[in-house]
């Protein structure tokens, strides 16, 4: 069995800190615009009383589903028995929690009363999903943060598959619960499905993975150091069998919505002919969160650094699509309150709700993804993450100083 | 650890001790004659409790108790020059101020009593 | 059984009989007099409309003006981001071009989805049946907004001033038509777009005690064919239309 040493990244001075600051300077950004929001109102903002979730809660809720799945690779380890994926599980298991404080971030800067965050820590609806789901992001911070302690010391090596189970049984209601928060609601046409909460489930693996693999490449660039292709390739498969599955689950929801006649109209303006939505769907959840990522992995470029990357990337950039389409375009569809009679009024009732993001909410949302980036800089550079050397066979190890097995 | 302690404490206690002086006291002005609902030095320590306890009877139960609505605080504490509780002079905002206490309460409810209220019905 | 026992007995089986002969006379002088300050909302009581469209003109805003005007809703030529507790939808039934026009507003149903998945609770409904948002613990979320199939609730964009006492509200959370509660409180008994509509002289919007058999409301009820809106959702709302 191959002898794994995790160490810092090797990265220092400008090598590091011109990355960082940069992160640095679209988190801080990214807080300007948090404090104009607060200060005049969401009137600042492109989101109206049409649509009250706009681009800060795409990002936000894909950055939460991203979160649960890049703990994929430390679960494939852990639960599933798969060694070669053990010197990545810390890294995976960091990456998840990094990426779930960017996702909570954004929306803790969103809520109309930011200041009232110490009600919402304290005042539980039980009822609301959104209630339990604080409950289950705090429960998912808590069981990681042990999930990490029990990988990185070595006297508590033996509980990390304990450990490994209960992260990967509680992301799996952790998920369910996001997919839930629209599943449950009976308002919106393009919701009211039980469907949604085992689709976000799966989701998640392919965009946790495809985040994962971003953050790796990313990781080994900033350390200077050559990938190991091995690794890359095996991870891009399975990349390639989880978008598939998310593709599936995309085309059954669709299909089912479709076939009962009272989400025909709204299906079809998701689908048709509702301008960006239809664009959005076809061109970034299809094509490159699906059909091209595929298309990618299982040609030869797929066992190319490039070409996983590149696939790794379509993957996320198809669930930032998936997510627009989800909670964007249900929101412009109208709610029909008297279903077959055609509505009008002065408060926008029966016609399309536009939306377009504004500076504010843009710098918001991309303030969350450079704060997910800035702490996991933080945690690789300080703790000892990243593997070196990282084989994903079991050959015997490179002549190397005595370091702690993991 | 005790000396650091110590240190900050001495610290602490300088800084407070020079603070007192630089902020002069604000002047309340009780511009309605008469008794409040409860005496000075109780409103004084605890006007904050009530109105925390009375706002969820109120908005949850539907007990409008006349004692403790905020409405009737402002109607009687409103000053007679600019019409309201707050700003330069107005009776919440001045202690406010100076103890450095966020004022909550009048970004939803009004600060000026009915009848000065510009939307108010006549 | 000795004397002193039966005649305990005897008196009170008579109070029982006494108290139930006068009951129902207690019961609709409870409910005719203004609840007192002091006391609170009772489920005795439910709050309810009922529309009928068939006396809604098409054109007129009465009870949209009114609403604005009790509750202090002003325009700031921003009508996206406005509050809008009251509005008239235009309805126009595509085959035949029938037209038609109806008052809506929050339908403070039984069952309110709003309630359900508001996190904090801020969303709740009093005892009476009214659906209010509590502003205290509303934490601006926006997902009652998103699950409401009425489009009833508005989230405040900007900086308020000049509110009125009776009807507080703030940037950063999320109201709704109260049903007058400030009014239902202080016992006028009706709301301002039931009032308006009745000094226009259509009376379509007739309010009142959804639980008090000889209320108008009731007994319109009794009288016209009436339904809920999304009545499938088994909302059990407290609004009920006719003629639509």
């Amino acid at each position: 069995m191959a002898t794994i040493v995790h160490r810092e990244l090797q990265a220092v001075g400008a090598r590091f800190w011109g990355p960082f600051l940069a992160l640095g300077a679209v988190v801080a950004a990214g807080f300007v615009a948090f404090v104009y929001m607060e200060t005049n109102g969401h009137v600042v903002t492109g989101m109206d009383n049409q649509v009250v979730w706009g681009l800060p809660h795409v990002f936000a809720v894909f950055l939460i589903v991203a979160a649960s799945g890049a703990l994929n690779v430390a679960s494939v380890a852990s639960v599933f028995g798969r060694i070669e994926y053990k010197p990545l599980a810390p890294l995976s298991a960091l990456s998840a929690l990094a990426l779930l404080a960017g996702g909570l971030a954004i929306l803790a800067a969103d809520l109309g009363r930011p200041d009232r965050l110490v009600v919402a820590m304290t005042h539980f609806n039980l009822t609301s999903i959104f209630a339990l789901n604080m409950f289950l992001y705090s429960g998912f911070f808590a069981i990681v943060g042990v999930y990490l302690w029990f990988m990185m010391e070595r006297r508590m090596n033996r509980y990390t598959g304990a450990a490994g189970l209960a992260a990967f049984l509680w992301r799996i209601v952790l998920t369910t619960g996001t997919g839930s928060i629209f599943g449950f609601l009976v308002a919106r046409e393009a919701y009211d499905s039980a469907l949604l909460g085992p689709t976000f489930v799966v989701y998640s693996f392919a965009y946790g993975t495809g985040m994962f693999l971003i953050a790796l490449d990313a990781a080994w660039r900033w350390d200077g150091r050559a990938p190991d292709l091995e690794l890359l390739a095996r991870l891009g498969r399975l990349l390639a069998v989880l978008a598939a599955g998310a593709l599936y689950m995309t085309v059954v929801f669709h299909l089912t919505k479709l076939y009962m006649a009272r989400s025909r109209e709204v299906e079809a303006f998701l689908l048709v002919n509702g301008g960006i939505y239809p664009l959005v769907f076809w061109l970034g959840q299809v094509g490159a969160g699906g059909v091209l990522p595929l298309a990618l992995l299982y040609s030869p470029a797929g066992r190319t650094r490039g070409g996983v990357l590149g696939a790794a990337l379509l993957v996320v950039l198809g669930g930032l699509a998936q997510m627009y389409v989800t909670i964007v375009g249900a929101q412009a569809w109208p709610q029909a309150i008297f279903p077959g009679w055609q509505e009008s009024s002065r408060f926008f009732d029966g016609e399309i709700h536009p939306y377009a993001p504004s500076a504010a909410e843009t710098a918001l949302a991309l303030g969350g993804v450079a704060l997910a980036a800035a702490l996991l800089a933080v945690g690789i550079k300080v703790l000892r993450f990243l593997p070196d050397p990282c084989t994903a066979s079991s050959s015997p190890p490179p002549t190397s100083p005595p370091a702690r097995p993991r | 650890m005790l000396q650091l302690a110590a240190t900050f404490a001495l610290a602490l206690a300088a800084g407070l001790s020079l603070a007192s002086d630089r902020v002069p006291k604000p002047e309340i002005v009780i511009e309605k004659p008469g008794q409040c609902v409860e005496p000075a030095d109780v409103m004084r320590r605890s006007h904050m409790n009530f109105l925390l306890h009375q706002r969820d009877l109120t908005v949850h139960e539907g007990i409008r108790t006349p004692k403790f609505s905020l409405a009737g605080c402002v109607e009687c504490h409103a000053s007679t020059k600019t019409g309201s509780v707050l700003g330069q002079g107005g009776f919440c905002q001045d202690c406010h101020s100076y103890a450095g206490v966020k004022l909550d309460c009048f970004e939803c409810h009004a600060a000026k009593p009915q009848h000065l209220s510009a939307r108010a019905k006549p | 059984m000795n004397d002193d026992s039966r005649r305990g007995f005897l008196g009170t089986v008579a109070a029982t009989l006494a108290g139930i002969a006068i009951s129902p006379g207690i019961r609709l002088i409870e409910l005719a007099a203004a609840r007192a300050p002091e006391e609170h909302a009772s489920g005795r009581v439910r709050w309810g409309m009922l529309i009928d469209t068939a006396k809604c003109a098409t054109g007129c805003t009465d009870c949209v003006t009114a609403c604005n005007k009790e509750n202090g809703l002003h325009d700031t030529g921003r009508p996206r981001t406005d509050a809008q507790w009251i509005r008239k939808i235009d309805l126009k039934d595509l085959r035949s071009g029938r037209q038609h026009s109806a008052p809506v507003m929050c339908q403070h149903c039984a069952e309110p989805p709003c309630v359900d998945v508001c996190p904090t609770g801020a969303s709740f409904k009093r005892a009476d049946g009214i659906v209010l948002v509590d502003k205290h613990t509303c934490i601006g979320c926006r997902y009652c907004v998103m699950a409401c199939p009425y489009k009833a609730r508005s989230f405040v964009h900007e900086n308020l001033t000049d509110q009125l006492p009776a009807v507080p509200r703030g940037k950063g959370t999320v109201e709704a038509c109260t049903l007058c509660v400030h009014k239902i409180d202080r016992g006028d008994g009706t709301t301002a777009c039931a009032d308006a509509c009745k000094a226009a002289g259509h009376e379509a919007i007739v309010f009142g005690d959804l639980n008090d058999p000889q209320s108008e409301v009731s007994r319109r009820l009794r009288e016209i064919p009436s339904r809920h809106l999304r009545g499938d959702l088994r909302l059990n709302t407290g609004v009920r239309y006719a003629g639509v």
